[in-house]
This record gives C-alpha cells, structure tokens and sequence, in this order.
C-alpha cells in the first residue's frame, strides 16, 4: 500500500504552507506536487512523493549509512 | 545520490541473500503488510533468494483486498447516479462488488474518471459546479493526509459539490487482530515503510512488546527488503522482539508531524470491517463532525446498502497467514483468477491469485535447475 | 515454502461477468484476447485468421499476399513525433512488415465529426501522403463518413493494406526453434509516454517523441540480406510482453529475456515509476522484435545496426524449445519472473 517514488525538487512555488507546490523531478518527468507536509524542504531536497503530495525529506545521511552497513555486513562475512 | 539504484544494485543483493541464508536455522514466518511490499517481492521475485524455511506470507496490505464489499457496492451506487463525477484511484477500477464494479458503471454510462491524486477531485469539483464531485477514500495511512488535504483545500475554497467516500483503514488494529488470533502462525512483520514514514512507529513498540514479535521497519527496493527480512530474522533467531527502522532514509520515529495533524483535524478513528477479516476496532476512519458535510455516505444516503461475501472464500484465513491459498477447498477449482470468488484472488497483490502463478514459476524454477 | 513470483500490472478480473464492453476489451490483454477468440475467431473461423498474425497471408494465383486492417483511435491527434495520419500509415505498414510483405497498396477509411476543423484534417492527409510515398506505396482506395457532433471524437482512421511477399519464408511463431534468438530494434515505450505526457500535460526534462516509424524498410534489409527470419511482431497495444508472450504461446516454447538488455529511456522509467505503470506492457509504434536462428544474429545486427531505425538494436532474449510456452524475464539481481498477459490495460495505481 503506497506507491511513493523518490523525486528531486527543481524548483518550489508559493508560500503557503498548505498550498506551497515544488516541481519534481523523476528521472525526467516532472510533476508538480504539494509540499504541504514538508515545510523544510528546498530546492535540490530529494522527497518521497505518494499521490501527489511529498510525504517525507530523505536523508542523504542516512541512505548513506544503510548503503555503508552493507560494508561492514560483508567484511562480517568474510 | 539517487535514491533508487543504489537499492536495487546486485552485489548488495547477493550479500543480503547470503547473510540471510546463514543466518537462518530454523523455520519462520514473517509476515509483510504492504501491497507495495508484495509487488516488490513478487517483481525481483524476492522469494526465490531465501532459504525455504523461511515463509513470507502477504497480509492484508493492499486496499482492493481489504476495502469491504459494502464500500465498493456504495461507491457503484454513487458512481452510477446522474449528475456525479466519480473519481477513483486506479487500482479499484476492477474490483468486483455484490454484481458489477466501476469499469462497467462507466460502459453503462456513468462518470467514473481515474485520478492519480485527491487534489484532482478538487480541481474537478471547481470545473464543474453543477455535479457533485465524489472521491472514493481508501487506503492506509500513507494516503490519508492526501484525501485529508483535499477536505481542507475544499473548506477553504468553499466548495459545495465535493463528497468524501471514506474507507480509510489504519495498520496497528489490523496486525493485533493477526496476532490476537489463537490461530496466528505470524512470527515477525515487516511493517510497511511508507505508512511509517506519516505515521512513524512508536504505535508498534507496545505491539512488539506485548506479543513478543520484531517489527522491522521495511522499505521498498529489493535491498531494503532483503535487509528487512535479514534483520527480522536475525531477531528471531537471538530471541529478541524489537521495532527497528530499516528505512531510515525516509522515516523518523515520530513520523511525519504536520502530515499527522491534517489528519487529526479532519478525520476520526472508528471501528470498520475489512474485507475478509471482519470488523477490528478502530481500525478506520470517519470524518470529524466539523466536516461531516463533506462525507459521501450522509449525502448521497447510502446506509441501507448491505451486501454478502461468498461463504465459500476463506480470504480472511489467507490474509492472516493461518491458512495457505492452496489449503482452501475452493482454490483451483471454483475460485481462480478468471471467477474470484473473494479479494484474494481478484488482486495480483492478493495471496490465492499470487499463489496461483507461484506453481507455474515453481515448476520453471526446478526446470531450470535441472 | 514461501510465496510466489508473479506480476500483473493490473488486477485481474473476472472475464466472464461483463456484458457489455467495457475500455478493457481494447487495452490489448486477456480480456480483449477473449473477446476475440470467442467471437470473432468463432463466427469467422478460417485457416488464415486463425493463425493470428500480424496480417493475414493468402495466396491468390500463386502470389503469396498479406492484408491487414488497422483503425486508429489515438488521442490527442497531433502528438510529439507524429499525428494520426502518420500512425495510421505507419502502423498498417508495420503489420504487412511483419509477416515479411513488401507494402503495396493502401486504403484509407475517414470517420470525421462534424465541426472537425478542415486544416487540421488537410495536415492529418498530407501527413499520410507524405509517409506513404516515402514507403514507396499508394493510398489507392478510401471512404469519407462525417458523424454528428458529439458521436465521433475528432477523427477516426482505419487503413488496410496489401502487401507481396517476395520471400518464400513461412514467418510466423510455429517457426520459432531452440536457441533462436530475440532481437529487438531500439528501446521501449516512448509512443505511449509520449501520448500520456501530451495528453496529460506532464512536464518532461527533455521532449520525448513517439518512436512511430515505418519498419518495412530496414525489414527489407534483412530479408535482403538473407537472414533467416522465423517470426517478426510489432509492439503495439500491450507492448513487448504481450508481442512476446503470444509467440510463446503460440510456438509453445519459452522465451526467455534478459532485463539488462531491455533499454528504457529514461523519461519512460521516471513515468512509469510515478504511476505504477511496467514499461513492458506499453504501445510502441517503431519498434519490433524478431526471432532468427542464433548463428545469424550478428549478421541481422550488422544490417540492423546501418539503418537509422535499428542504430540500437540488441539481442534481448532466446528461445528454449524444451520448455513449455512462457516468457520469462531474468531481472537485474538476478532472480526471474513470469511475464503474464494483463487482463485489460494498465491503469495508475497508488498501491
């Protein structure tokens, strides 16, 4: 349940919170999608976006550290 | 940083799959809830790089499953009448209520339109003042902030012709309901990473706690999967129970704030049936007071809409994880892909209709082997 | 024992409860499958439908000929890369291509409504004559009906054609063989995301243009150049995994594919990922894959590779005669998957 890809925010519009847009881009497509939800995010922020809407900010830092333990899982293995 | 690849790359996959394989010594069952999830292990065909003792069963995570034949058979009366636009995601499109579904209450005239977001709706229920603009409200908590939006941007513009047909439904309820069962053979979740990600998952710490399972907060690229399953397991085998982020790139533990109050401000948690299952106790939601104008169902006078589900499909069973699709009479016989007789098998996410296909590629699999 | 590996892009129904047509008996999947067989196939019944071709080959006085029909629906009329005229020629082409005709004759069949505006129709012609001149084949025969407003949508096209072959090869999936290989001619799925985008107004980085093209030209190149071409299919409405799966269906062996070699641009991918769309499954109007024996697959690829319509072609696949009819698609990670037919057409999906 939940179809959400992750899209880089190009470019953001308005300044209501709840009706601040940003275009995001998905390998290409754009679209444009409400930022509501993340009141943080700026240009160039990588979101998850669900049915329009950016429902959370990725954490590069974070992708990082997952794609890092995989370091220390395979020396584990070794 | 892209935040796609990087989770699909083959040696992270490979690496995962071993350490999976030699940490498993005995049989579990894990259990994931999250239609996405299911297409995603279905898709990489996950499945085939575990070990055999390992059983992933696919609970009720996908809203054409779960979304009780009554609000399917309320959506098709609406749909059909004349002077409303009926907008619906995708996926319920097919899903057969008590005689007909949407697609053919749109051959029969009816204005049933797919929308790819709730705002949509709201853009439609502007162009068209002189119909009533209804959106059928399903999924989980993923979803409802963005039919929540769409309750608040209609308030504020003042729109009269938008209806809200909720059939909203909430994880927790539904995987104590699983595990309260005395039947219950689910061992360890895999909890859907996206509805973590608006709801967080402070919800599941009791959860894990009072039915001693890990809940491992899963992503949906194969690597999240794999390393999903590969810290279940390895809970499992060290006889802990703990709720654990796996997708820490998306999801904080108190989840998404702003997204949880929008929901607050226009929804209720009720009790309400799933298909299959029955009623769980605040498992849905209704709208609050404030917004009750907008509710679909007050206005279009639904109520005395009931229906029956076949007595023959044991869906319910399946979507637990206490019976196999294969250990149900009917499967293969009376109840197939082409004739459902229940949720399951109409949905290529539901577990009888998924199960059809795995003996096919069962049988690939050992010719290849060979 | 854990669960399976099956993907349909969109939920399978139950075919038999409908009676009336709903848009899925046209998306090119089961449903349309059915209705096909039960009542078309049934009622008309002969040798040469029943083979399910691309196009039909009869002979007449010795001549091997192949005809086809085509109607055109698409929406909106002028897209990136081509309007309707030009895949109505194309595409009626392309199916006479495919059984390894030479295109000849064209007719070509106007349903206008009413309030049409006459230069866009003007553009709409000069668009067919252009691409059918350009195939060195005339439009020789047509009809002309106008339609209440309100009843017809703009336009619809329906172009038949006739076509020669010179070549004595039965090219139909009963040919296939072990070890064939699957060569494809270019990427996938720019004609549909394309349309999607112009009709939906999606914003794209870079402008995609539909792949809409006339094939017949580079398949003469290599049934001039001698390959030996056991099946030839165009990856119209359901895409490359339907083409593929109703060979497979029909030889009764497996195909096999390898994803790695599959290549999909990238505005495809970012469309489809946002909608929950499988690139395989959509229309292409450029692109065909055909199945030749493996020891000429570098040769087809050389004469491939100097035409402008086949600079990317590729092998993608092959075909086990010691397996049983299904297609099969070994993923980037290394594990496989059984392509299945769709029950209708895919629709977006949150889920």
């Amino acid at each position: 349940m939940c179809l959400a890809i992750p899209g880089k925010i190009i470019s953001i519009l308005g300044e209501d919170a709840y009706t601040r847009t940003g275009d995001v881009s998905f390998s290409g497509l754009i679209t444009t999608v409400n930022l509501a939800y993340v009141p943080e995010a700026k240009q160039n922020d990588y979101v998850v976006v669900h049915a329009g809407f950016a429902i959370s900010l990725l954490d590069e830092e974070e992708a990082h550290a997952t794609l890092a333990s995989f370091d220390d899982l395979k020396s584990s293995q070794e | 940083m892209k935040y796609i690849d990087e989770f699909r790359h083959q040696q992270h996959v490979e690496l995962l799959a071993t350490v999976i394989n030699n940490t498993c010594t005995r049989p579990w069952t894990i259990m994931e809830l999250c239609g996405g999830q299911t297409h995603a292990i279905m898709k990489y065909g996950i499945d085939q790089l575990l070990p055999t003792d390992i059983t992933l069963v696919h609970g009720p995570g996908c809203p054409v499953c779960v979304t009780p034949l009554q609000a399917i058979d309320k959506a098709i009366a609406i749909a059909a009448l004349d002077d409303v636009i009926f907008c619906t995601f995708g996926d319920m499109l097919r899903v057969p209520g008590s005689t007909k579904d949407l697609m053919t209450v749109k051959a029969e005239g009816g204005d049933v339109r797919t929308v790819y977001s709730p705002l949509e709706a709201i853009t439609l229920a502007q162009q068209h003042p002189d119909k009533q603009v209804v959106f059928f409200a399903i999924g989980f908590e993923t979803t409802i902030p963005t039919t929540a939006m769409a309750v608040y941007q209609a308030e504020q513009m003042g729109l009269k012709n938008f209806r809200l047909l909720v059939s909203h439904v909430r994880v927790p309820p539904a995987m104590e309901a699983i595990l309260s069962s005395s039947e219950n053979r689910v061992q360890g979740f895999l909890a859907a990473g996206n509805v973590c990600v608006v709801m967080g998952y402070q919800e599941y710490l009791p959860i894990a706690h009072k039915y001693q399972v890990p809940i491992v907060v899963t992503g949906f690229e194969p690597v999240d999967i794999l390393q999903g399953i590969l810290l279940c397991i390895t809970q499992l085998e060290q006889g802990r129970f703990e709720v654990e982020n796996q997708y820490g790139r998306a999801v904080r533990k108190s989840g998404n704030t702003t997204a949880q109050q929008m929901i607050n401000r226009i929804f209720t948690p009720v009790t309400r049936p799933w298909r299959g299952l029955g009623e769980i106790a605040m498992s849905g939601f209704e709208l609050n007071a404030d917004y009750a104008d907008f509710d679909a169902e007050n206005y279009f006078q639904t109520g005395h809409i009931t229906t029956r589900e076949h007595e023959e499909c044991q869906s319910g069973k399946v979507l637990q994880g206490i019976l196999k699709p294969s250990e149900c009479p009917e499967f293969g016989g009376r109840c197939t892909p082409e004739s459902p007789l229940g949720a399951t098998m109409v949905s290529a996410e539901g577990a009888c209709a998924a199960y059809f296909a795995y003996r096919r590629q069962q049988s690939v699999t050992e010719n290849n082997i060979q | 024992m854990s669960e399976n590996n099956y993907l349909v892009e969109a939920c399978p129904l139950p075919i038999g409860q409908y009676d009336k047509i709903v848009m899925a008996h046209g998306g090119g999947g089961r449903l349309m499958q059915q209705l096909i067989d039960k009542l078309m196939l049934a009622e008309f019944d002969n040798d040469a439908l029943n083979e399910k071709n691309d196009s039909a080959v009869v002979t007449i006085n010795n001549a091997r000929l192949a005809f086809t029909t085509d109607s055109y629906v698409v929406k909106p009329l002028f897209f990136p890369g081509g309007d309707i005229g030009k895949l109505a020629v194309c595409g009626t082409l392309n199916d006479l291509a495919m059984s390894g005709a030479r295109p000849l004759f064209l007719s070509c069949s106007l349903i206008i409504e009413e309030g049409f505006a006459i230069d866009s129709l003007q553009k709409i012609i000069q668009s067919m004559s252009r691409q059918a001149k350009a195939a060195g084949v005339n439009i020789v025969t047509g009809d002309t009906k106008v339609v209440e407003k309100g009843k017809g949508d703009g336009l619809y096209i329906n172009t038949s054609g006739i076509g020669v072959l010179d070549t004595p090869m039965n090219i139909s999936p009963t040919m296939l063989q072990h070890d064939d290989v699957v060569i494809i001619n270019g990427d996938i799925g720019r004609h549909s995301i394309a349309i999607m985008a112009e009709r939906e107004g999606f914003k794209l980085e870079q402008p995609l243009e539909s792949d809409c093209a006339d094939l017949s030209g580079l398949v003469k190149l290599l049934l001039d150049g001698g390959i030996e071409i056991h099946c030839m299919r165009d990856l119209t409405r359901g895409g490359l995994a339907t083409a593929l799966i109703e060979i497979s269906t029909t030889a009764n062996k497996q195909i096999m594919l390898e994803e790695a070699a599959i290549e999909v641009p990238a505005p495809v991918r970012g469309v489809c990922e946002v909608l929950g769309l499988d690139p395989y499954y959509v229309a292409n109007e450029g692109r065909f894959i055909t199945v030749l024996p493996s020891t000429q697959a570098a040769q087809a690829l050389t004469i491939m590779h100097a035409h402008s319509l086949g600079k990317r072609a590729v092998v993608i696949g092959k075909v086990d005669a010691n397996s049983q009819a299904m297609v099969t698609l070994k993923n980037k990670i290394g594990t496989t998957r059984i392509l299945e037919l769709l029950s209708g057409s895919q629709l977006p999906r949150i889920c």
